[in-house]
């Protein structure tokens, strides 16, 4: 049982890691600032989530788990926000010029 | 093994890398971003060093009110810093700014360096006398107990840099509000987020203020955690700054360092110290001095983020 955990783990991290790279790879390589900003939710939200979903299993006891899921969250929050703002500067920014 | 070297090398190239990126960054912005990303990787490599009360700090106080502060310095800066003196800097002027400091880097790498191996420490006293403080937290003994005319300090010195923001005033607002004049939209994002944080992070502020006593958290990252509070929802146009001429809000300003300030005194009545506290309350009364002093850091910080009072009083 412990195994099959520790594989689910493991899958769920390095699936996370693959999307902070893509979307670092997305927010270098994008040509502008709303698909940048695109690119670097996905590894946010998914990749955090991902990251999240396989420590939260190697965690000791529910609470642990628990308190990764409310950090998850509240990144969630913030970077949604965060993304939203710069989001609507860059547009009315490129509506002026 | 090889894993936690490797990420701890790793850690440690990001942070040279970045302190470098943010010395050559040419604005005064990118600069500032790059500090604050240092300072949050330093407060990462501080939890490696098992030092959690200190990278508490570094995100809290490093990283996240400096950090604030600097942006807001460097966005009412910026026109003057696009005709700024670094490219008209004579040249002897620039070799003497390299040589002094690399003999600072030396200094300091030598004092590092030339450490005795154990290097002296006072960990075990400071264990030693923890049950007479009645906490569990050495740090929070440190900074409440052995040395807390440091801290006490530190209070009177957050008080001075608020006043040397509020002498920027001009004087036609004097004893009014600080910050523009703003009404929430309500469909704003900034809004919405500033409804919704703020219960949790109070939460979050009161716990790490009470959890002080036992485990990594204290008035000053708890302070932090509820000025930023109080910034986001004025910053959401949901809350505006108080008038600074009000009087109730000057009392909770002072009320922390008076507070501290009257218990270090009556300390030397009754223990025969400045700031000596009977063993039997010393707990007592380390609380009713961490009460207070939260209150006054949590006004001070948001007041400084906010800047100089900027509308007339009666505006």
């Amino acid at each position: 049982m412990s195994l099959v955990r520790d594989g689910a783990a493991v899958a769920a991290v390095c699936a996370g890691v693959l999307f902070f790279l893509a979307g670092t790879v997305g927010l270098l390589r994008f040509p502008d600032t709303l698909s940048r900003l695109h690119a670097l939710t996905k590894a946010d939200n998914l990749g955090l989530g991902l990251i999240v979903l396989g420590t939260a299993l190697q965690a000791e006891g529910i609470l642990a788990a628990l308190r990764l899921i409310v950090i998850w969250l509240l990144v969630l929050l913030s970077g949604s926000a965060v993304s939203q703002l710069i989001a609507r500067l860059a547009y009315r920014a490129a509506r002026q010029s | 093994m090889i894993l936690t070297l490797g990420f701890d090398a790793g850690l440690a190239v990001l942070i040279v890398g970045l302190a470098l990126w943010t010395i050559l960054a040419r604005e005064a912005f990118a600069a500032v971003i790059g500090l604050v990303a240092f300072g949050l990787l330093v407060a990462l490599a501080w939890v490696r060093l098992a030092a959690p009360d200190v990278a508490l700090t570094e995100a809290a106080i490093g990283s996240g009110i400096t950090g604030g502060l600097l942006i807001t310095a460097a966005a009412r800066s910026q026109p003057a810093a696009r005709s700024s003196a670094s490219d008209s800097l004579s040249w002897p002027m620039r070799v003497v700014a390299m040589v002094v400091s690399m003999l600072a880097a030396i200094g300091l790498a030598a004092i590092v360096l030339l450490l005795p191996a154990p290097a002296p420490t006072l960990a075990p006293a400071a264990a030693a006398h923890l049950p007479l403080t009645g906490l569990l937290n050495p740090v929070n003994a440190v900074l409440l107990a052995y040395r807390a005319i440091d801290t006490l300090l530190e209070v009177f010195v957050l008080l001075l840099a608020l006043l040397g923001v509020w002498s920027l005033a001009p004087d036609r607002s004097w004893g009014g509000r600080p910050g523009l004049a703003q009404r929430a939209d309500p469909d704003e994002m900034l809004a919405f987020v500033g409804r919704l944080l703020p219960p949790i992070g109070v939460i979050v502020g009161i716990h790490l203020f009470w959890v002080g006593s036992v485990a990594p958290g204290g008035e000053f990252q708890s302070a932090t955690v509820l000025g930023a509070m109080w910034v986001l929802a004025a910053a959401a146009g949901l809350v505006d700054w108080p008038p600074i001429g009000r009087r109730w809000l000057r009392l909770v300003l002072v009320i922390g360092a008076a507070v501290f300030l009257a218990i270090g005194l009556a300390g030397i009545g009754i223990s025969g110290a400045f700031l000596g506290y009977p063993p039997d309350y010393a707990k007592l009364l380390i609380v009713s001095i961490e009460l207070p002093v939260t209150l006054s850091i949590t006004a001070i910080l948001g007041l400084l983020v906010a800047g100089p009072p900027s509308r007339e009083p009666n505006a």
